[in-house]
């Protein structure tokens, strides 16, 4: 996929305070590319430079390979547009804020009409045209709003955090309806959410951004099992994010000593390295010591533990061990109750080598 | 209207050197006695004044002038604090959205109007109720430039208290007409 917009060099500041440096960064054609970051990470900022709604401080922004000169020509700033985590819709009804982008550039009448009507199909709002924005649901005024972005057919498509203000269900739907539409429109999209299963959901490509600064790019698998930084790891809640050392390294299998303990990950980091070791808990086995021999499974790493804290989220229950060292697991919440667990309960974790996965603690300086 | 709106909707949405500056002076406008802004227009076009070739002293056009200085930057600073007011998100998404800076400066005296309207209500409201400043400069010539509030002033001072009240009756009943007029349009369903 080539490029349609590309930034180098970027640094933005304000108030003598830099918000964003990122080296290099592209939009693929046709790609969603999810900026995941927490608050104040510059996300949004970053966003509001790829709308041309700010000028850096220094960078380069290209546009399918063209330099983008400044002030940037409203010819290029109407190719992008950009839909808000408020709705922040105008005075007047459904059909008129949508058609509003359409009237900016000169089309009005049947033409405009037609666009319109589509949008608000697209968008399950067509009953609600005549609608006061005044008197819309939180769901529906966010729809109008991404049918207003949407209707110009712009090129380039920015979501500032579209669905963070919205109930569970309704931000579910909307997100499947959201990527569906994208996929066949191809159109290409710059995604900003703090939520890293909305980025999962919706996006080809993650750029996580910590405090300004780009962590890493890749596709949600790479994110999420081969995070670069601890910080990349913590933030897609990988959950055992630990500092070891190697101890061995042969054949492709290295040996970690983790204060005490010993794992062992398939890995060519070289003997004697400092590295985080990152485990997701979903990748913890959790057995009762009695009933289960470790030997007869095909995980590497089968380690005793107690029981130390427990927390249900729904469906599902995280479990914290003492295990020489803290370890978090996450098992189902019926399995806990089979299992009958509870804080000082003795068990064995147990994970494969290859649910290991290693950041060189010298790779993080590097970046 | 013609010079407030525009100016107030740029002090609103532009920062610049000396802005501070200018939006001092325009509350300090907003809150500026009349009398004084006769006193100063009667000097610039009084016979000898800098002005006193233009031979407008005791001329309707002289009365506009006073009231334009005396209602431009209440206009000013009521539009401004209405721009303002909007989200700036508001206004990031109006450009985001393609408006050209001519379009988006219309969209936002638009999204702004219930705030607007209260800003020309006031100063309709100043030029309609003023006395000191048309008497200064207009000398309140019978036929020239005698206006409904000189007119009562004269007429309450040779005793004519029925036509005093009559006048003010008619002062009274259009100033509820054009404020009825501004109230329609700034509640009107869908605004």
């Amino acid at each position: 996929m080539s490029a349609l917009l590309q930034l180098e060099g970027l640094r933005y500041a304000q108030g003598g305070r830099t918000i964003l440096e990122i080296p290099a960064l592209e939009v693929r054609e046709g790609e969603t590319l999810a900026i995941l970051g927490a608050t104040g990470s510059g996300k949004s900022t970053l966003l509001r430079l790829m709308n041309f709604l700010l000028t850096p401080q220094a960078g380069i922004f290209a546009w399918r390979g063209k330099t983008v000169t400044r002030p940037v020509p409203l010819s290029l700033r109407r190719r992008v547009a950009m839909a808000f985590q408020e709705p922040l819709l105008f005075q007047g009804t459904v059909s008129q804020n949508v058609a509003y982008g359409l009237a900016l550039r000169g089309l009005r009448g049947a033409a405009a009409h037609s666009k319109v009507d589509e949008m608000l199909r697209l968008f399950h709002i067509d009953h609600l045209r005549h609608r006061s924005t005044r008197h819309l649901s939180g769901g529906e005024a966010q729809r109008t709003a991404l049918a207003r972005a949407l209707v110009i057919e712009p090129e380039l498509l920015l979501l500032d955090e579209p669905l963070a203000s919205l109930d569970l269900p309704t931000k579910e739907q909307l997100a499947d309806e959201l990527k569906h539409l994208l996929g066949r429109r191809s159109i290409t999209c710059a995604y900003v959410t703090h939520d890293q299963e909305e980025a999962v959901a919706i996006a080809d490509r993650v750029a996580v951004l910590e405090n300004g600064r780009l962590e890493q790019v890749g596709a949600p698998e790479e994110i999420f099992y081969h995070p670069r930084t601890p910080f990349v790891a913590r933030f897609v809640r990988t959950g055992n994010v630990l500092l070891g050392a190697v101890e061995q390294s042969k054949d492709g299998l290295a040996v970690i000593r983790l204060q005490e303990k010993w794992l062992e990950a398939v890995s060519d980091v070289p003997v004697g390295r400092q590295v985080w070791v990152c485990l997701r808990p979903e990748d913890v086995l959790l057995s009762q010591e009695e009933r289960i021999s470790p030997s007869r499974d095909s995980a590497r790493n089968h380690l005793a533990g107690v029981i130390t804290a427990m927390r249900s989220n729904g469906a599902t229950t995280q479990v914290a061990l003492d295990c020489g060292f803290p370890l978090l697991a996450l098992i189902t919440r019926r399995s806990a109750l089979d299992l009958s667990l509870s804080p000082g309960d003795r068990l064995v974790a147990s994970f494969k080598a290859t649910a290991l996965h290693l950041i060189e603690e010298g790779d993080t300086e590097k970046r | 209207m013609v010079v407030g709106v525009p100016l107030g909707v740029w002090l609103g949405i532009r920062r610049f050197l000396g802005r501070g500056l200018l939006v001092t002076l325009v509350n300090t406008g907003m809150g500026l006695p009349p009398v004084v802004v006769g006193l100063f227009v009667f000097l610039l076009l009084a016979r000898s004044g800098p002005l006193g070739n233009l031979e407008l002293l005791y001329t309707p056009t002289a009365m506009v002038i006073a009231q334009v200085i005396i209602a431009t930057p209440l206009v000013v600073g009521v539009t401004m604090a209405a721009i303002q007011g909007l989200d700036e998100r508001l206004r990031l998404q109006i450009l985001s959205l393609g408006a050209s800076p001519p379009q988006y400066f219309w969209k936002l005296i638009i999204e702004a109007r219930l705030s607007l309207l209260a800003a020309l209500a006031a100063g309709f409201g100043s030029i309609i109720s003023e006395v000191g400043a048309v008497m200064m400069v207009g000398g309140n010539l019978r036929g020239e430039t005698r206006v409904m509030t000189t007119a009562i002033v004269l007429e309450t001072r040779q005793g004519n208290f029925s036509m005093a009240i009559a006048l003010s009756l008619i002062l009274l009943l259009l100033a509820l007409l054009i404020n009825l007029l501004f109230t329609w349009l700034q509640q009107r369903r869908g605004a």
